[in-house]
């Protein structure tokens, strides 16, 4: 069986978030970069699936520049069996996910693992076009993951619910929160391993791009806290309701 | 020209945040002059479908195709790019919640066009299209610009408010064309949290974190939630223990949240809590450390011990809610 996990490169969860350029851009100085958090749980899964014996192979995908090579290098330090690189700025949704389709229809592959969202500008879409790209079904925001048979079984959040959800051999899933427990870490031997993995560099397809960010803002700064004391919380009450007019 | 949203129905009902949809939808279909279309899919009864009217839905349609009782984000976007296409929609319209993040990003593609999800504003422009969206957790915002002739967005719940635009509205049964190799995931079963009001729909949460030390002392909590017609919901720590259950879990890696009034009981406001929940208008701390950061991002807070404050809280609430 072979999986094709998409690797997001995004800024640590704890980043001060900073823009330069007139606002136009992201400023990366000082900045750690992590695997998203969502496909770091979706990676975790499938290395537990093949040490409990299933015969797995794993593909890390990044469409990215070479910055984002240590991001991927992390991927293969936490187990994947070889990883990709689409040499291009990850600006577009639409963009990357056709990227990541057009490798999918050339390597042979099973099904597509991606995070549920990437922290950085929050879309979750690119599990969705990915599978539209390619007219494949897909499972958005799993909670849970099994091989089973020809395909896998998995559960999804829903509003209000949670919905169990078949798909068989070929399709798209994005990986949510339950999806693994506690992201694995890589180990030294891991890290060594790492080196001597392939990595390969592929140049993109041309993609129109239809978004672009023109402004970054940062939210206003609210005034401070007001403090109540312990001994007067009708005081707060009060407030909720004749300043905040919430309640 | 129209602007088309999609009406999610749950067990033929709909939701505040459906109104909020049609209002939002309606806003931008002023300033372009056209029209807003609903479109929805399943039995709905007519009664509840002309509520739709009253936000400015001045046409309704309504998918029947009984095959599409079984959610498969594939079909589901088929069915609604056929309405689009029907009324020339130049922008669709869904929720962001799980099924419209799902739907969304395959009607983009079969359209051709850019999407920006989580908006949490009205265009600022048309042309160019630009809307602002939440980026980095919460952290910032971005004002996205879409370039394609058709636009998809999703909304961020309760970031437009629902505003009375009554219309007459012509009602519509639409038949998709619809092909069985559009269900290649089948849920097979369907688990509803029933009864209690979930932690996305309520506008006042009550949460609570490890600093309540135990599953037990929840009763306080609950009853907050009681008296203040709220949900309940909690921190990753009290997930993880198995204090409370999966579902009220809130933060990066849980729900995104964003009520009237968040109230954080024995919560630090560690940057990964708050990214779930800074959305929220007002928020609420009571925590013993006068130095713990939640108090930097929320608007009112008592340095006390959760023990000795909710109890009296709850009783100033219930008092208030009496005389109200
Ligand atoms: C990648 C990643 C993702 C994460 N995602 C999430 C997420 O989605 N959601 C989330 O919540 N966390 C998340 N976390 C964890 C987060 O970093 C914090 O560890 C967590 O939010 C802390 O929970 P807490 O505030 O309940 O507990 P603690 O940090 O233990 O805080 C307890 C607080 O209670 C106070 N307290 C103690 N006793 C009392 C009392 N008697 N009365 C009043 N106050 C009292 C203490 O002063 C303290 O401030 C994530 C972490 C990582 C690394
Ligand atoms: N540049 C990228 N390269 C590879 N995968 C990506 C990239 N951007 C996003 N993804 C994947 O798509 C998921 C959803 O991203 P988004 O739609 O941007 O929220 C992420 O969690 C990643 O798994």
């Amino acid at each position: 069986m072979k999986a094709l996990i998409c690797i997001g490169h995004v800024p640590d969860t704890t980043s001060k978030i900073r823009f330069t350029d007139n606002d136009t851009k992201f400023d990366t100085t000082d900045i750690q970069y992590i695997i998203g958090p969502y496909e770091e749980l979706g990676l975790t899964r499938l290395l537990d699936i093949k040490d409990a014996g299933t015969d797995l192979h794993i593909t890390a995908i990044n469409v990215g520049k070479e910055e984002t090579e240590a991001t991927l290098r992390k991927a293969l330090a936490m187990g994947a069996d070889e990883a990709v690189r689409v040499n291009a700025d990850a600006t577009d949704a639409f963009f990357v996910a056709k990227q990541i389709a057009e490798v999918f229809k050339t390597g042979g592959y099973d099904f597509i693992v991606t995070g549920k969202e990437s922290i950085d500008y929050n879309g979750g879409q690119v599990d969705g076009m990915i599978a539209e790209i390619l007219g494949l079904p897909s499972v958005t925001g799993a909670t849970k993951f099994e091989i089973e048979g020809n395909g896998a079984k998995m559960e999804r959040e829903i509003d209000g619910g949670k919905e169990v959800v078949v798909a068989s051999f070929p399709f798209v899933t994005s990986a949510g929160k339950d999806f693994a427990k506690e992201p694995r870490i890589p180990g030294m031997r891991g890290i060594m391993a790492a080196r001597r993995k392939t990595l390969d560099v592929k140049e993109p397809v041309a993609q129109v791009l239809k978004t672009n960010v023109s402004k970054h803002f940062l939210p206003e700064s609210k005034p401070a806290c007001k403090l109540v004391s312990p001994d007067n919380v009708e005081e707060l009450v009060r407030l909720l309701h004749e300043e905040a007019k919430i309640i | 020209m129209a602007i088309l949203v999609y009406t999610e129905n749950f067990d033929g009902k709909f939701k505040k945040s459906t109104y909020e949809l049609i209002s939002y939808g309606k806003e931008i279909a002023k300033v372009e002059n056209s029209e807003v279309v609903a479109v929805t899919i399943g039995t709905v009864d007519a009664g509840v479908l002309n509520e739709l009217s009253k936000y400015g839905a001045s046409k309704i349609i309504s998918v029947k195709n009984a095959e599409l009782n079984d959610f498969s984000s594939q079909a589901h976007a088929s069915a609604i790019v056929q309405a689009a296409k029907k009324v020339n929609a130049d922008v669709v319209i869904f929720a962001n919640n799980p099924n419209g993040k799902a739907i969304s990003s395959r009607v983009a593609v079969k359209m051709d066009a850019g999407l920006v999800p989580a908006a949490v504003g009205i265009p600022s422009s048309l042309a160019p299209f630009t809307v602002r969206k939440k980026a980095f957790s919460g952290k910032a915002f971005a004002d996205m610009v879409i370039t394609s002739d058709v636009k998809v967005l999703t909304l961020t719940q309760n970031s437009f408010k629902v505003i009375e635009a009554p219309v007459t509205a012509v009602l519509e049964d639409f038949n998709a064309e619809i092909s069985a190799d559009m269900f290649g995931a089948k849920p097979v079963e369907v688990v509803k949290t029933t009864g209690k009001l979930s932690v996305t729909d309520a506008e006042i949460l009550v949460s609570g974190g490890r600093g309540l030390k135990g599953p037990e002392n929840w009763g306080m909590v609950e009853e907050m939630a009681e008296i203040l017609g709220a949900a309940t919901c909690c921190s990753r720590p009290v997930t993880d223990l198995d204090w409370r259950p999966h579902h009220e879990h809130v933060g990066q890696t849980g729900k995104v949240v964003a009520p009237n009034l968040y109230i954080a009981i024995g919560i630090s406001g560690a940057v990964q809590h708050l990214a779930g929940v800074n959305g929220s208008k007002v928020m609420v701390v009571i925590n013993t450390d006068k130095d713990a950061p939640f108090f930097e991002s929320a608007n009112y807070g008592i340095v006390g011990d959760a023990f000795d404050v909710v109890p009296k809280l709850n009783a100033a609430f219930k008092k208030f809610k009496a005389g109200n």
